[in-house]
């Protein structure tokens, strides 16, 4: 019995239909709760007003999108190295949730940007990191939906997904040195003092623990249509070469 | 590897190579810009750094889809595939190539073209310095993408999709270096960063295009 049983499609199939629905069961009870409690039962901040009630998307959705991105860069390795349909699939069904949480974390950013710094965009190092993290999402899905065959799109946008990362770690340092911003430093950390007060800190944990388990189910109902549809076009050509 | 070179050189230099095509799509875009933000020679001389780098890049990603298109088409990448050097060795001599026909004629032309926006007279080095260091890097980075695309039918737009980031680090540095040296500023740390990308991307790119290039001949 090993991890690896389950790149076994046939396997993963059958483990994640008995687990998604508790997954989106636990989701449902960390996002909901910790949405009402941070909305409606926390103080508002001193300097910030009501805007910071935004803190409870716009943290755990930018926190996901660059993990997100870590996690297509895991399993695409996984993909080239032992090629387990299921890793590059899942790949491919994070692509869409990680680039629409970019959106999110920009959208909300810019929301709150505006009472605050008085703009909605500033090419700060953090903003600018996050627009070129989403043209390397949309690369990433652009080559998928270009090429036909589904073996084909699976190894170059593993190797497009490798090479990007390096590239994407880059230009952060880049950036970074480009220009100073007006974005804070990192607020949360495991082995630091924390800057945000517990009143607001308890409720945005529990937002980004739903955060989490919002994209695991996502990425597993994903994955699932994916595997589906490798199936269906392996039927597909099968089919279509008997008939030749 | 050195006919190989030469083949790719000599394809280039004649009718319908698109030797020249770059440069002339440079000056375009050169003589395009101050009728965009008017005359003034101080707002030029202060962005002409930038823009020549934004000019010689976009010039650069213009004749992308050449290195491996052709030879794809007419079956001859297929043979250079069976052939005794390394996929790896194919890839860097045709960035080589792309870089002799394509990145030096610009690296060449920039500093005439800095005269075209009133560049000040440190810059004119500068801009020659950098170019000659980071068009290396955008020559290979390209040579990748062309060969992640090359099995497509309209591969081109989505070249540029994929090749854009991934040449923004080198852009920040080689503009950053320009601009810092124009000013009279010390641009030794950007400099070395984008010196450095050049020598990785020539060091590990090779490998990841040849892999791409190995899946679309398959």
């Amino acid at each position: 019995m090993s991890l690896w049983e389950f790149a076994n499609p046939v396997k993963f199939m059958a483990l994640s239909g008995k687990v998604l629905p508790w997954v989106i069961g636990l989701c449902a009870a960390t996002l909901i709760p910790g949405m009402i409690w941070g909305f409606f039962f926390t103080p508002e901040a001193a300097n910030f007003g009501n805007s910071v009630k935004i803190i409870y998307i716009h943290v755990p959705s930018a926190m996901m999108a660059i993990n997100i991105w870590v996690m297509m860069l895991v399993t695409s390795l996984i993909w080239i190295v032992r090629r387990h349909h299921v890793s590059v699939r899942a790949a491919k069904a994070a692509a869409l949730i990680g680039v629409t949480m970019t959106v999110i974390a920009l959208i909300t950013g810019a929301i709150w940007g505006q009472p605050m710094w008085g703009t909605y965009w500033a090419w700060d190092p953090r903003l600018t990191s996050f627009l070129i993290l989403f043209l390397f999402y949309l690369g990433y899905m652009a080559l998928w939906a270009a090429i036909d065959n589904p073996d084909t799109a699976a190894d170059l946008t593993s190797v497009l997904c490798i090479v990007g990362s390096v590239f994407a770690v880059l230009s952060r340092y880049a950036v970074n040195f480009w220009n100073q911003g007006l974005h804070q430093g990192a607020s949360l950390s495991l082995d630091k003092e924390e800057h945000v007060s517990n009143v607001y800190y308890q409720p945005l944990l529990l937002c980004i623990a739903g955060f989490i388990l919002l994209f695991v189910a996502l990425v597993l109902i994903r994955t699932r249509t994916e595997l589906r549809l490798v199936r269906l076009h392996r039927l597909d050509v099968r089919e279509r070469m008997k008939d030749a | 590897m050195i006919a190989l070179l030469v083949r790719d050189l000599r394809l280039a230099m004649r009718a319908g190579g698109g030797f020249g095509l770059g440069l002339a799509f440079f000056l375009i875009v050169s003589t395009l810009v101050p009728f965009g933000v008017g005359p003034e020679a101080a707002i030029l001389s202060r962005i002409a750094p930038g823009i020549l780098w934004v000019g010689a890049l976009l010039a650069c990603l213009l004749s992308l889809d050449r290195i491996f298109q052709l030879d794809f088409e007419d079956g001859s990448l297929d043979l250079l595939a069976t052939a005794p050097i390394p996929m790896e060795g194919i890839v860097a001599v045709k960035a080589l190539a792309h870089w002799l026909v394509t990145g030096l004629p610009l690296t060449l032309a920039a500093p005439v073209l800095g005269t075209l926006m009133n560049l000040e007279s440190p810059g004119h080095y500068w801009i020659f310095i950098t170019l000659l260091i980071g068009t290396p890097a955008l020559s290979m980075i390209g040579a990748f993408g062309a060969a992640l695309t090359v099995g497509l039918k309209r591969g081109g737009l989505l070249l540029s999709l994929l090749v854009l980031p991934l040449y923004i680090p080198t852009l920040i540095f080689g503009a950053e270096a320009a601009t810092r040296g124009t000013a009279g500023l010390s641009a030794l740390t950007p400099l070395l960063m984008m010196a450095g990308i050049t020598a990785g991307s020539i060091a590990l790119l090779p490998f990841a295009a040849a892999a791409a290039l190995r899946v679309n001949l398959r």
